[in-house]
C-alpha cells in the first residue's frame, strides 16, 4: 500500500534524459522548446508515466490547468483559468536580497541558462484534501541558492509572488493581503526535492500554474508551492508567510502533509484523487517520507503543523 | 393585486424551474460535464440551491405583508419543501459519494467539526418542519403549535449559512450577503411584532 516518493519520482533517473529542453533553453529560444515540446506532450505521454508505479496515475493536462488554486485571479478553481489571459509572463526578473553578498536583480533567462531542466513528476497534494501527480519540468531550488550566494547567516528563504492588479484580477479584491508570501527553512531549501518549475507536460508555465516559475515543495501542502514568483529573500529569522498571517490557526509555517495533524475544519487523513472516485489514505510527507522525515527528527509535528 | 389564483397557476412552472438544476447537475454528473472534481461540485451546488431557497421561504413570509403580494404565501410550502430536497440530496452526496458510506467516519466528522455539525443540525431542524407541512397536519396540531414547530426555520436558516460561512477559506464575500439578508429578515420579523397592537390577555 505504501508507495515511497522515491518509487513516484526517481528524480535521479530523469536527470539529463530530456536533453534538447536544456540544450534549446541554453541558447535562450524558449519559443523553440515550446513549440517541440508541445508535440512531445501530444505525441508520447509515456515518457512522463513510464517510471510511475501502480498506484500513481497522471492527471490529465486539462484537469491540471483549469482546476487551480491561485487567488490572485480569483477564489474560485475555474477562475484563473479563465482570468488569466492577460498576464503577461514575459520579460520576467526575479530579484534577490536579504542576507546575500551581493543583492542583485536576475533576468530568468540568465537563470534558466545557468540550470539544468529535468522532469519531475511530483503528488500535489492540497490543503483542502484533494491531490494530483503532476509532471512538472524546473530545476532544483539549491541551484539558484548557490547562485544567489547567501551568507551563513540565513537560515530562510522568503518567496514573494508578482502584485499586478491590472493582470490578475484577484487581488483587485483584499481576500488576502497581497502580494503572497511563502518561506522555507534553508534545509528544505536546499532539499534535492524542492524544484523552481517552468513547465509542465512539455508546455511552459501555463499563467494559472504560476507563470513564468514557480516553486514545488512536493511534500507540503500545496499553498506553500507559490507562484510567479518575482523575489528571494534570505533571513535569519522565519519570514512571515501569507495563509499563516491570515489563519494561524489553520495554517502553519512548516505546512508538512501530515494524515495524523487534522484541518480544524477538515480531516487530513484522506484525501479525493482529482479524476478518482473513491478517497484515498492520505501519506505521510505526502509519501516522500524517506527524503524528508529527517529535516523533522526534533520537530513536534502537532505544534510546529 | 395579485390572487391566490395567479400564484396558484404559476406554482407548476416553478415546479419544474426548482426541480431542473437537479436534474441537470444529475445528468453532467454521469456523463461527467460537472468539471474536475465532480463531486465537490455536486455537493457545493446541492447546498448553495438549498440555502438559497431557505432564505426564500423567509422572504416570501416578509413580502407576504405587502398587500398586492399577500397570497404569494401560497408558494412557500412547496418552496420549503425543495428546500429540504436539496438539503437531504446535499446531504446524501456527502455521505455516500464523498465519504463512501464510511459511518463511523461521517459521525465523527459530524462531532468534531463545527462546520458540518451546523449544517447537520440545521438538516435534523428541518425533517419536522417537512413532516408537518399537509393541511391535514396542520389541521391534527393545531395552527398554533404547528407555527411554533415551524419556528424552527430561523435557527435553521443562521445554522446553514453559518455553515456556509466557515466553510469559505478566504473571500467571505457570498455567505456575508446571505447571513445579511437573514438578519435584515429577522429583524423585521422582531419589529413587526414589537409595533403590533397588544392583544388583551
Amino acid at each position: 500500500m505504501k508507495i515511497l516518493g522515491s518509487e513516484i519520482t526517481p528524480y535521479k533517473t530523469y536527470l539529463n534524459r530530456r536533453k534538447f529542453i536544456k540544450g534549446s533553453l541554453a541558447s535562450t529560444m524558449l519559443a523553440t522548446v515550446t513549440s517541440s515540446a508541445f508535440a512531445n506532450h501530444q505525441s508520447d505521454l509515456s515518457i512522463y508515466s513510464k517510471n510511475l508505479n501502480g498506484n500513481d496515475k497522471l492527471n490529465s493536462y486539462e484537469e491540471i490547468t483549469t482546476y487551480n488554486n491561485f487567488y490572485e485571479f480569483g477564489t474560485h478553481k475555474k477562475h484563473p483559468h479563465l482570468n488569466s489571459g492577460n498576464f503577461k509572463p514575459r520579460p520576467w526578473t526575479i530579484k534577490i536580497d536579504g542576507l546575500v553578498k551581493k543583492p542583485q536583480t536576475f533576468d530568468l533567462e540568465k537563470i534558466l541558462s545557468n540550470v539544468t531542466i529535468e522532469d519531475r513528476v511530483y503528488r500535489l497534494r492540497c490543503v483542502e484534501a484533494w491531490s494530483m501527480v503532476i509532471p512538472w519540468q524546473g530545476f532544483q531550488l539549491s541551484e539558484l541558492i548557490k547562485m544567489a550566494e547567501p551568507l551563513s547567516s540565513a537560515n530562510y528563504v522568503q518567496f514573494v509572488t508578482v502584485f499586478r492588479p491590472e493582470e490578475m484580477p484577484g487581488q483587485q479584491k483584499r481576500t488576502i493581503i497581497w502580494p503572497y508570501r511563502e518561506g522555507l527553512r534553508m534545509d528544505e531549501a536546499m532539499n534535492p526535492l524542492t524544484i523552481l518549475a517552468t513547465g509542465l507536460y512539455g508546455h511552459e508555465m501555463p499563467n494559472q500554474n504560476g507563470a513564468p516559475i514557480r516553486l514545488v515543495v512536493p511534500w507540503k501542502y500545496g499553498f506553500k508551492s507559490i507562484k510567479s514568483i518575482v523575489e528571494i529573500r534570505f533571513l535569519d529569522t522565519q519570514p512571515e508567510t501569507s495563509w499563516e498571517t491570515l489563519a494561524p490557526w489553520e495554517y502553519g509555517f512548516y505546512a508538512n502533509v501530515n494524515p495524523n495533524v487534522n484541518h480544524p475544519r477538515w480531516s487530513q487523513g484522506t484525501e479525493r484523487r482529482i479524476g478518482e472516485f473513491k478517497r484515498r489514505e492520505t501519506l505521510m510527507f505526502n509519501g516522500y517520507e524517506e527524503e524528508v522525515a529527517h529535516l523533522y527528527k526534533n520537530l513536534d509535528l502537532t505544534k510546529f503543523y | 393585486m395579485f390572487s391566490t389564483r395567479n400564484f396558484n397557476f404559476s406554482k407548476p412552472v416553478l415546479f419544474v424551474l426548482i426541480l431542473f438544476p437537479s436534474l441537470l447537475w444529475a445528468y453532467q454528473f454521469v456523463t461527467g460535464n460537472l468539471g474536475v472534481n465532480p463531486i465537490e461540485k455536486l455537493m457545493d451546488e446541492l447546498g448553495l440551491m438549498a440555502l438559497r431557497l431557505i432564505i426564500i421561504t423567509l422572504m416570501i413570509t416578509t413580502l407576504s405583508n405587502i398587500k398586492p403580494l399577500k397570497s404569494i404565501v401560497v408558494l412557500r410550502r412547496m418552496i420549503g419543501l425543495f428546500a429540504f430536497y436539496y438539503v437531504c440530496l446535499h446531504f446524501s452526496t456527502y455521505i455516500v459519494l464523498d465519504h463512501f458510506l464510511d459511518i463511523q467516519f461521517i459521525i465523527q466528522d459530524i462531532i468534531k467539526r463545527p462546520f458540518i455539525t451546523f449544517g447537520f443540525i440545521s438538516f435534523l431542524f428541518l425533517i419536522p418542519l417537512a413532516s408537518t407541512s399537509t393541511n391535514n397536519m396542520i389541521k391534527r396540531l393545531g395552527f398554533k403549535l404547528w407555527k411554533k414547530i415551524h419556528y424552527l426555520i430561523y435557527p435553521v436558516a443562521i445554522l446553514a449559512s453559518m455553515h456556509f460561512y466557515v466553510l469559505v477559506r478566504a473571500d467571505k464575500t457570498e455567505p456575508v450577503i446571505y447571513m445579511g439578508i437573514i438578519i435584515l429578515l429577522l429583524l423585521h420579523r422582531i419589529f413587526k411584532r414589537l409595533t403590533r397592537p397588544q392583544l388583551a390577555q
